[in-house]
């Protein structure tokens, strides 16, 4: 059982305002004006039924998805400015990929990925729990409702995309789990299957598989950060991560580890793969921060895909990729250019 | 071996259109969507690749005339070179372009954080040096100092995988494949092993001659 004393300071989940909120203020005050009135009522009709997918491809999912997927809260979480930060295309976020476990390539994961067998899969939750063992996605998902939430989404390369996301909330799973008193962090793994993920058979990889990913316990139980199921209204196509990964939206795109077969409560704070290979450039919090440059580029732009070649499409980068009001105070007296 | 002239001028051509070919073919790519979310860095990657493909091509081709005295290699050489000038400059025009979107402010901070694409200019400059210094007249100009300054394309080599090397995140296999070609061909032109490849053709004929 965790007992956590919540200081004064502290956010509770009911202090962050989602940002569909904002929007539908927003909404309601076209309406108002008269010149949306017609746009509020595409709105509910939208909140009532899921957004409009028609163009994706469907996908193959297991058979607990559906009924999962018909419960799901649509528009859970939205970005305030719908302009700037619209859905990337599928095709788009579909193709152009970092997942090294089928190689480096941007579109190797899309070429290659098809050969992984996501069904039936299993997660291990272990470490400082009182309620560990190995469990069946259906069985971790099961009784946390679905949720739809638009991320903007930073890679640490300085590409961005906008991609709509179903999940559960890591906070829920992590408390069924039952953290120790000694529990500090978080650390998750991804699938070694090198049959099935050539890029684990290449023996020039510089990374030691499983890629290793990690959060500090107080990361982990905000909000905002997500187990992710499927996107654009389906489950995960298998580049993309699937069936399990998370969704850190603050954080560089390398933390949210992609194909999850284990999560650990562990006490000390884990070596996440990228900065296992090259600390000075990847740290452990990889928070998004405009200020704090990559060795080899900077970090206060970021190329919005998709673009064209002679509109780069680039735009400022955000602190916290814009969630600074949600998730600044995790990060109160730190030094975020010593730990980046 | 001799081939006719006709056979040769074919030959110069083939060559020509097929390194012309993934120039057409990326473009191509990129014209119908199919380049992926970021035309621009898809270009400049793949253009990239392909100065390194030419580079390596051009350096083979001397150990390959010794090794058969077929004329057709040696009559590429130059069309080689200057391609992987062409290649290197169509690379350098996609980063003002599509990367720096010509922004040249950008560019002061960009080569501050980017070491390696002052190698990647230094690399150019050597080509370019070359790709000049191509001609009948500046042959005869520069006499023997000719070979002196294209051996200026054993650094454009190195510089080259060095610049390619600085890029690379996680997967040294492709850098590895580049540099090893590189490397044998280097060690084709270490003068004992050199003298070898003559003979190794000469060996040969005495063989068939003899069967």
């Amino acid at each position: 059982m965790l007992i956590k004393i919540a200081k004064p300071s502290d956010l509770r989940e009911s202090d962050v305002t989602p940002e569909s909120v904002y929007l539908s203020r927003r909404r309601f005050m076209g309406g108002v004006i008269g010149v949306g009135a017609g746009l509020a009522l595409a709105g509910r009709a939208q909140a009532a039924t899921g957004p409009d997918y028609a163009d994706v491809p469907a996908g193959n999912p297991p058979g607990w998805f559906g009924p999962k997927l018909e419960n799901a809260k649509w528009g859970a979480v939205v970005p305030a400015d719908r302009e700037v930060d619209k859905n990337t295309p599928f095709d788009d976020a579909t193709h152009y990929n970092n997942f090294y476990e089928f190689g480096t390539g941007k579109g190797d994961p899309a070429r290659r990925a098809d050969r992984l067998e996501t069904q039936p899969w299993s997660v291990v939750i272990d470490g400082e729990v009182n309620n560990g063992g190995r469990f069946a996605l259906e069985d971790i998902a099961r009784p946390s409702q679905l949720e739809e939430r638009i991320y903007r989404l930073r890679c640490v390369e300085a590409w961005s995309m906008v991609i709509p996301w179903l999940g559960i909330p890591l906070s829920d799973v992590i408390r069924r789990a039952e953290p120790t008193a000694k529990a500090r962090y978080v650390r998750f793994e991804t699938l070694v299957r090198p049959e099935q993920m050539p890029g684990q058979d290449s023996s020039f990889a510089l990374i030691d598989w499983p890629y290793v990913e990690g959060l500090r316990l107080d990361e982990a139980m905000h909000p905002l950060a997500l187990l992710g199921l499927g996107m654009y209204g389906r489950e995960l196509p298998n580049q993309n991560g699937a069936p399990f990964r998370l969704i850190v939206p603050w954080k560089y795109g390398f933390k949210s580890i992609k194909s999850i077969v284990r999560i650990s409560l562990v006490e000390e704070q884990p070596v996440n793969s990228w900065q296992a290979i090259a600390p000075d450039e990847y740290g452990f919090f990889a928070n998004v921060n405009p200020e704090v440059d990559h060795p080899r580029w900077s970090q206060a732009t970021e190329r919005r895909l998709p673009n064209s070649l002679f509109s780069p499409n680039i735009i400022d980068t955000r602190m916290f990729n814009g969630y600074a009001d949600e998730v600044g105070s995790l990060y109160a007296g730190m030094d975020l250019r010593k730990q980046y | 071996m001799a081939t006719s002239r006709r056979v040769l001028t074919l030959w110069r051509v083939a060559v020509f259109i097929a390194a012309l070919a993934p120039l057409v073919y990326w473009g191509w790519q990129v014209a119908i969507n199919a380049a992926g979310p970021e035309p621009g860095r898809y270009l400049l990657l793949n253009i990239g690749q392909g100065i390194l493909w030419m580079l390596l091509l051009t350096l083979s081709l001397t150990p390959l005339s010794k090794l058969t005295r077929w004329k057709g290699f040696t009559l590429i050489r130059r069309q080689l070179g200057l391609w992987t000038l062409a290649y290197a400059v169509a690379h350098l025009l996609c980063y003002a372009l599509f990367i720096l979107g010509l922004d040249l402010s950008r560019l002061g901070s960009e080569i501050v954080r980017r070491p390696y694409i002052i190698v990647g200019m230094l690399a150019l400059l050597g080509l370019i040096a070359m790709g000049v210094t191509s001609n009948q007249w500046s042959m005869r100009r520069l006499g023997r100092r000719w070979k002196t300054l294209h051996r200026i394309v054993y650094p454009v080599l190195g510089l080259g995988l060095l610049h390619f090397l600085w890029v690379v995140r996680a997967d040294l296999g492709q850098w590895s494949a580049y540099a090893a070609v590189g490397a044998c061909l280097m060690i084709l032109r270490i003068p004992p092993i050199a003298r070898q490849l003559p003979k190794i053709r000469q060996r040969r004929q005495v063989k068939r001659a003899a069967a």
